[in-house]
């Protein structure tokens, strides 16, 4: 990644001045509150900057922070999307309710026949707080699987107190799978875990691998051009934009993971010859694991605007023979004649603005192409739940000197905002009614803002477009009142 | 390959498009629904949430206040997310992130550290604390952990800091926001009272009510009537604020010396009789004045109910402006009854809300069939009892407490009704069984503005019967053959 770096640069900012913004936005905490967040905040140093902000530490007490917990990392990201699996929310109805639809990973087939995109709970009473829910949960295994027959599999997604009174969910879902003749899947991904919904993730991905991968053979033999896309949850779409795409290329994708995943072609993925992941932070640890144990190689891409699209086709096609090779030329020099006329339309309106972003996963890297693409420059970036790769990974992508926070807090935004005056702000529904207040274009990063797909080909002229009616809404001329 | 669960390697299998059909067909009937009205343990889409958001909504409608999470900031994350979705609104909240060494160690330091970042970072004049469950769980004891603050000095002496157990395990949202209410009443108001002191003023208390349009039309209704009142708590603004380019933490909420104060009222009415039964409880021994519970106001029935209590409270007539709204209310249902009249529907939600829809579908002449609360109680079933006995319209209503919306989709496909009133989440039966769903609960999340348009009072009862009636006739228009597909209708 690092081997490109073409350093960018930004008109007025410099490293003298994001630091002093950054040490003012410091001055409103207490000492030892200004002494744990200073680490997280910097000026961009793309060539040699791979710790120059500290992550995936304890979020700071009392501050307002848009972190999540290692449930809502399970549920929400990786085990929820999974199609075909009825997903319980073990514990007290909360969680549930609350992660219930809300990330928006579209999914095919029919609601509670094939398709279970629901709220399934235990819904803990005090009496199970005091007696243990292990006897409720084995009851309800059979319930779910006489009432949903056609349901692949159970995930068991324990929330708080499931740790804390010490249930055995282990020992229930290994007694239920074999009564029921159903994989079941115990998963302690309880948010007290961890520092940020990323523990989540890592549960996740290593109860797929204990419980899932292997479990499952593809019926039809393997073929030379079998690829899994990995760590694509279908926000609005996006797999199906980029299945498309993997397959206009000639590419086999046997299983998406996890967005409209099905749990059977997820079991099989060992099988695969290519692994191909976008969201390297929720599953790279699976990727790590297929490489170890079946030898399956794996490859980072970005299917956010057509420079990046262009850059990882290539890559990908690199893996394999002339004949995909060829394919990406032809399928690049199609596109291409459609993604000018996006740009086109819409660069002109777009040029030079500029862009703040505050997400997770991939989204605060992945997404700069995309906007310079459209002549926007990012001018700060920061993830809610990212690693020190993930900031490796980063800092290139971005221009030199401008504004890097990692778990920043609502008050730190909106100093940065307020400083740098952005054009458009990226990030999560927790932030974006506050920025709209202050007048300013935003953007729901996390879930296309109820849009999308924003991946691939397909994605880009939506991206486009919806960029543009953030932006250049007349609404925004009207919030000052002429009286 | 062996694997964790002692299961076989098994080919990758796809269900067939008969099978799905097959089962398909069968989630309709009526074996299906027997087994599912069989489950035990299984709770499949439930209509309540935790304590906790409750707690944060009440917290909202104080001046200045920052609702505090003691407890883990996924939980914080949940909450202010659910806010922010249904009132498009920023929801202001912070925690004070515990992760497992405070599952080991108590919550304390935590606690401690958090509030002093919260207080010098967002300097509030009240911080509301409550818990999410891990701090339940373990046992800490607020009431220690915050005297040690004060001693410690990281929380000011002067800051109010009112605080409520909201375990998610108990209960549902809107004991949450009871059990909030009650903290913050009993905090600002510990003091307060002076003997032969009345402010005259009315204090109003709504419960967990997610409808600013309900605030605001309550207050019109008070200016009306000409009494002055104290809302307890106003979310008015902090969820309805003006977009004027400039972001405040705090936009609105009741002021804390009002709040205060208004254990010195001269009355106090809530219509939250649910929502709010412990905290009106504690008003009745602490408060002066009088004490009134009454039903939310929805309907023409509960709207007269309601304002022949302000007047008895205050001692004056209704007012004529309100007396010709009724009027004028009267007129659109009489004008649209015979869109609603014998339609049949599937109500659910919280009791309050609940018991409001249920009296004005008997006022229409419309058919409440299938009454659903997924936390009901065996209060909740004989009030509910009574006023559909009151209407020859309740006849046909089969009342269902503590189920969810996976049985009223049974209930609905074996047992069909016109249409659903209800939060978004049964946006799913109702497209199941190819009827309307209409928003008017918490939360809608996919509807705009449905939180601004009152459905309280006489104007409620105008803007229920013209969203539902209206749509039957889009309905009727858009489905009707060609031959009856006419100018009026």
């Amino acid at each position: 990644m690092a081997d490109e770096v073409e350093v960018k640069k930004v008109e007025g900012i410099t490293k003298e001045s994001t630091q002093e913004m950054i040490d003012e936005a410091l001055e409103a905490y207490p000492e030892k509150g200004r002494k744990k967040r200073a680490p997280h905040l910097a000026p961009n140093d793309p060539s040699a900057c791979s710790t120059c902000v500290k992550s995936n530490r304890k979020t700071v007490p009392g501050v307002m922070s848009a972190r999540g917990c290692a449930y809502a990392g399970a549920k929400g990201v990786v085990w929820g999307p999974i199609r075909d699996m009825a997903h319980i929310s073990h514990g007290p109805v909360g969680c549930g309710w609350y992660s219930w639809g809300t990330r928006r990973n579209l999914m095919t087939g029919k609601n509670g026949v094939t398709q279970f995109g629901m709220q399934m709970t235990s819904d803990f009473q005090e009496k199970d707080i005091v007696y243990g829910g292990d006897k409720k949960l084995a009851t309800l295994l059979a319930e779910t699987h006489q009432l949903f027959p056609l349901a692949k599999g159970i995930s068991i997604l324990s929330e708080c107190p499931v740790g804390l009174i010490g249930d055995d969910i282990n020992a229930v879902a290994k007694k239920s799978s074999q009564e029921l003749d159903l994989p079941i899947v115990p998963c302690s991904c309880e948010g007290f875990r961890g520092v940020s919904q990323s523990l989540g993730h890592h549960i996740s991905n290593d109860t797929i691998r204990d419980y899932i991968i292997g479990t499952r053979e593809f019926a039809e033999p393997a073929g030379p051009y079998d690829v899994a896309l990995i760590g694509d949850y279908n926000i609005g779409g996006d797999v199906w934009a980029a299945k498309d795409l993997l397959a206009e290329i000639g590419l086999n994708v046997k299983a998406t993971w996890t967005g409209d995943g099905e749990m059977d072609k997820i079991a099989a993925t060992h099988q695969v010859k290519l692994n191909l992941i976008h969201c390297y932070r929720s599953m790279n640890y699976m990727c790590r694991v297929m490489e170890e144990k079946y030898g399956i190689p794996w490859l980072e891409f970005n299917f956010f605007g057509p420079t990046k699209i262009r850059e990882s086709l290539r890559k990908i096609a690199e893996k394999f023979d002339d004949r995909i090779k060829e394919n990406v030329e032809r399928v690049i020099a199609k596109w291409d004649v459609e993604m000018k006329k996006v740009v086109e339309e819409y660069r002109p309106r777009l040029e030079g603005k500029k862009v703040m972003l505050y997400v997770g996963g991939l989204r605060p890297r992945h997404t700069v192409g995309a906007y310079e693409d459209l002549g926007m420059v990012v001018i700060g970036a920061g993830y809610e739940f990212a690693h020190s790769d993930d900031y490796e990974r980063t800092m290139p992508e971005l221009p030199e000197a401008t504004v890097i926070y990692d778990d920043a807090s609502e008050h730190e935004l909106e100093h940065f905002v307020q400083k740098l005056k952005p054009d458009l702000i990226g990030s999560g529904i927790k932030e974006k009614y506050l920025f709209q207040k202050m007048g300013l274009p935003f953007r729901q990063m996390h879930s296309w803002d109820y849009s999308g797909p924003y991946h691939a080909y397909q994605g880009f002229p939506v991206f486009a477009r919806d960029i543009d009616l953030a932006v250049n809404s007349p609404t925004w001329k009207l919030v000052k009142s002429p009286f | 390959m062996a694997n964790n669960l002692g299961l076989t390697v098994k080919p990758v299998t796809t269900t067939s498009p008969e099978e799905e059909a097959r089962v398909a067909a069968w989630i309709d009937t009526q074996d299906y629904r027997e087994k599912n009205f069989a489950r035990q343990a299984l709770v499949v889409n439930p209509v309540h949430a935790c304590q906790p958001l409750g707690a944060e909504l009440c917290a909202h409608g104080f001046e200045g206040t920052l609702p505090f999470v003691h407890g883990s900031q996924g939980c914080a994350s949940y909450y202010r997310s659910t806010l922010n979705r249904h009132f498009r609104e920023p929801a202001p909240a912070v925690s004070d992130a515990m992760t497992e060494d405070g599952a080991v160690f108590g919550g304390q330091a935590n606690l401690h550290e958090g509030l002093e970042n919260a207080v010098a970072l967002y300097k509030p004049k009240m911080i509301a604390v409550f818990t999410s469950c891990m701090p339940e769980v373990i046992g800490d004891d607020l009431t220690a952990f915050l005297k040690n603050a004060r001693n410690k000095g990281t929380l000011p002496k002067d800051l109010p800091t009112p605080y409520a157990n909201t375990p998610s395990f108990k209960g549902t949202h809107i004991t949450g926001y009871d059990n909030m209410l009650t903290a913050i009443l009993q905090n600002l108001t510990e003091g307060k009272k002076v003997e032969g002191r009345c402010t005259g003023k009315l204090n109003f208390i709504p419960g967990f009510d997610a409808n600013t349009g309900n605030y605001r039309e309550y207050k019109r209704i008070f200016d009306a009537f000409g009494i002055p009142a104290t809302i307890l708590a106003d979310i008015t603004e902090t969820f309805d604020s003006p977009n004027d380019g400039t972001y405040r933490l705090y936009p609105g909420g009741t002021p804390l010396l009002e709040a205060g104060d208004s254990v010195n009222g001269k009355a106090t009415l809530t219509v939250g009789p649910y929502a709010t039964a412990k905290a009106f409880a504690w008003i009745k021994e602490a408060y002066a004045g009088r004490h009134a519970s009454l039903g939310m106001p929805m309907g023409i029935g509960r709207t007269d109910d309601f304002l022949m209590k302000l007047a008895e409270l205050f001692d004056r007539p209704v007012p004529d402006a309100l007396r010709a709204e009724r009027g004028r209310a009267v007129d659109a249902m009489t004008d649209a009854q015979q869109y609603m009249h014998g339609k049949k529907f599937a109500v659910y939600g919280d009791p309050d809300q609940l018991l409001g829809y249920v009296a004005f579908l008997l006022e229409m002449g419309a058919v409440p069939r299938h009454v659903l609360c997924s936390r009901g109680s065996k209060k909740l079933e004989k009030e509910l009892e009574l006023l559909l006995q009151s209407s020859p319209f309740g006849a046909q209503a089969q009342i269902w407490m503590n189920r969810d919306l996976w049985h009223l989709r049974s209930l609905v496909m074996t047992d069909p009704v016109d249409a659903v009133i209800g939060d978004t989440h049964g946006k799913f039966l109702a497209r199941d069984a190819k009827i309307p769903l209409f928003r008017f609960g918490f939360p809608v999340f996919d509807r705009v503005n449905k939180h601004r348009s009152p459905i309280i009072g006489y104007q409620g009862v105008i803007n229920m019967l013209s969203e539902i009636c209206n749509r039957f006739l889009e309905i009727k228009d858009d489905t009707c053959e060609e031959r009856f597909f006419e100018m009026m209708r």
